[in-house]
């Protein structure tokens, strides 16, 4: 029991970050309705960046992070601009095919850069573990859990009291509409790009402390897609607690199909396997709009 | 009639007929013949090449009839053809001649992506790419991991193609295999798309609801489509095994999806034209950028480490460019640069 425990608590933390990269996914479908493949690759370079500034460049951690914060702003806007603008009003495929050339290109230049092999963070937070439950979770684990409720608070409330934030829920919901009320449409697109490439990076950040990182991180991107699915493509509360449930639900069938199948691995297809089972019976997600079709 | 300027039809068959012109028939007599007499001129690498790109023919092909014809997008495509592959090569080791081997791994690989496309009916757009994706997923891990079945990591090995005791082994050999199929590929989805249900596939990519009221029956004809396609799919799978004589999981990754979409995207959604065009080159660009990259290797000697990511972000960018610069793809190009001469030096 205590080893499911265990994985409960690890699904949460590797369910935290998912929350935070699926966050991002979901500002950028919820403001442009572009479904971004390359989201995975987006925490990577956050993650290079800080890297480099802390161990390549000595800086302290708290200003390599900040820095990175920047980086991902100016890659954000640079992206939106480059590739996706030409883009508006094409049709869906070809949408995710710039995403997925967008990240193939963004993987390339990391390896070319970093090369292929694990990088390690240097330990910011303390060694110590911590009791929880009497189960012994290290700090940074702690912190990454803390830091993505923390996000996802400030967005939640971004949305809903700052003014630019309105303005892009009111994009999302009817671009004709907002622009008619004196939004800039474009402006909106490029700041969600922005978001979307900071909370990534800072994904990226924690992800490194955890585990170092490498330039195969952006499988990660994929792991996203059933935490929205599940959540709602739509939804950032959605999307917060599908990250988590689908980081708890593959360790614990991890857990599972090792101990009633023998199966190794099953932790890489069960999040997928979950999400076919959804599609079939809840397409649109607990949280997500039910897209309503008339002739 | 000499002298006649343009394409005049007299009758409703001629209009229908798939290479309407005497000149276009010429050009493609000429093109096989070119194809029949290459493997004289080329050595055994530019002959692999080929070999590929045939292969590629066929999936990129069968991946548009899917993608561009029915507006079904699968990531999956390359996962159908990793089935095709493993079902080929387990029916031909369990006895079975190579053309019913082949086709038991067609039917396997259309079984399975009929599955997965059963899903179609209620997804669109980018939930039925997800869903594709899935599929890939879940499939690939199949692959690794049933290892009764697949030899998991350590892969299947294939013994060369036989058909009525003639072994087909080497690659001159399989050259002429693998653009018969390809041919035959080619031609069936061109033809396909003249009949009633290639018609009905453009009315569902064009518009469902429509295609609907107009008396398309929505499930049935995706669920061909996914048939249709992944049986091809599953053929190409099936001489890919036999070619390479040896099948592994990672031949068969997300990456393998990615660059069949790719050569449909590059060459124009909807053409079959330029599915074929796509292919030959997303084939051909690895190949001329590692030629590019040995005589840069001189110059610059860490070029060769660089290769790997070179390789996926030149592929990234293209696609990119063309998504950008050229959404309608090189069949789209192709026919600018042949409006352009029909009436060259009076061009208007």
């Amino acid at each position: 029991m205590e080893y499911y425990l265990q994985l409960v608590i690890n699904g949460l933390v590797v369910g935290s970050i998912y929350s935070l990269v699926a966050l991002g996914f979901v500002i950028i479908y919820k403001a442009t309705k572009v479904v971004n493949f390359a989201q995975g690759e987006l925490v990577m370079v956050g993650a290079y960046i800080c890297f480099s500034l802390t161990v390549q460049a000595q800086l302290p951690f708290l200003v390599s992070f900040l820095m990175t914060l920047g980086f991902s702003v100016v890659l954000g806007m640079t992206i939106e601009r480059l590739v996706l603008r030409p883009l508006i009003g094409e049709s869906i495929i070809s949408v995710i095919m710039v995403t997925i050339g967008l990240s193939s290109v963004l993987k390339s230049l990391v390896q070319m850069f970093w090369g292929t092999q694990i990088q390690v963070f240097p330990e910011v937070l303390p060694h110590d573990p911590i009791i929880i439950l009497g189960l012994p979770v290290a700090p940074v684990y702690v912190a990454a859990f803390i830091l993505s409720v923390v996000l996802f608070l400030i967005f939640s409330a971004f949305f809903k009291f700052s003014s630019i934030g309105i303005a892009m829920r009111a994009t999302a919901f009817d671009q004709c509409a907002a622009a008619s009320m004196g939004i800039g449409i474009k402006n909106i697109f490029a700041l969600s790009w922005c978001i979307a490439a900071v909370v990534s990076s800072i994904g990226g950040v924690i992800l490194g402390n955890i585990n170092g990182i490498n330039s195969q991180l952006g499988h990660l991107g994929l792991k996203v897609f059933p935490a929205v699915i599940l959540g709602g493509l739509d939804s950032l509360l959605g999307a917060a607690l599908g990250g988590l449930a689908i980081g708890v639900l593959e360790n614990v069938c991890e857990g599972l199909a090792k101990d009633l199948f023998g199966l190794g691995g099953f932790r890489e297809v069960a999040a997928f396997v979950i999400l076919v089972v959804i599609l079939m019976v809840k397409p649109y997600g607990f949280f997500g709009t039910k897209e309503i079709e008339r002739v | 009639m000499s002298g006649k300027c343009g394409l005049f039809f007299t009758s409703y068959r001629a209009e229908d007929a798939v290479f309407p012109s005497r000149f276009q028939k010429l050009c493609l007599t000429a093109f096989f013949l070119a194809l029949a007499v290459c493997p004289l001129f080329l050595n055994t690498y530019h002959l692999s090449i080929l070999n590929l790109m045939g292969i590629s023919v066929i999936a990129a092909v069968s991946l548009n009839l899917l993608t561009g014809v029915c507006g079904q997008i699968s990531l999956g495509h390359g996962a159908f053809v990793g089935v095709g592959a493993y079902a080929a090569a387990l029916a031909v080791r369990a006895g079975l001649p190579f053309v019913p081997g082949l086709l038991c791994g067609g039917a396997a690989a259309a079984v399975v992506g009929m599955v997965f496309g059963l899903p179609s009916l209620r997804l669109k757009g980018i939930y039925l790419a997800i869903a594709t994706l899935a599929a890939q997923l879940i499939l690939e891990y199949l692959f690794l991991h049933w290892d009764a079945v697949t030899g998991g990591l350590a892969g299947v090995a294939v013994s060369p193609p036989e058909i009525l005791g003639f072994q087909f082994m080497g690659d001159e050999r399989m050259f002429y295999l693998i653009m018969a199929v390809a041919t035959l590929c080619t031609l069936a989805v061109t033809n396909l798309m003249r009949t009633k249900p290639g018609r009905a596939f453009v009315a569902i990519r064009d518009y469902y609801l429509s295609a609907e009221i107009v008396g398309v029956n929505l499930f049935t004809y995706k669920l061909r489509a996914f048939g249709v396609s992944s049986f091809m799919a599953g053929i190409a799978g099936g001489l890919w095994g036999h070619y390479t004589m040896y099948i592994t999981p990672e031949q068969f990754g997300i990456g393998q999806s990615i660059s069949f979409l790719a050569m449909i995207i590059i060459g124009g959604l909807g053409s079959v034209q330029g599915a074929v065009f796509g292919a030959v080159f997303i084939t051909l660009l690895p190949e001329v950028l590692s030629a590019g990259a040995g005589g840069l290797g001189s110059v610059f000697p860490d070029m060769a480490t660089y290769f790997l990511a070179l390789k996926e972000g030149v592929f990234g960018l293209t696609l990119v460019l063309f998504l950008i610069f050229e959404p309608e793809g090189l069949a789209h190009r192709w026919r600018l640069v042949k409006a352009y001469w029909k009436l060259y030096p009076f061009a208007h």
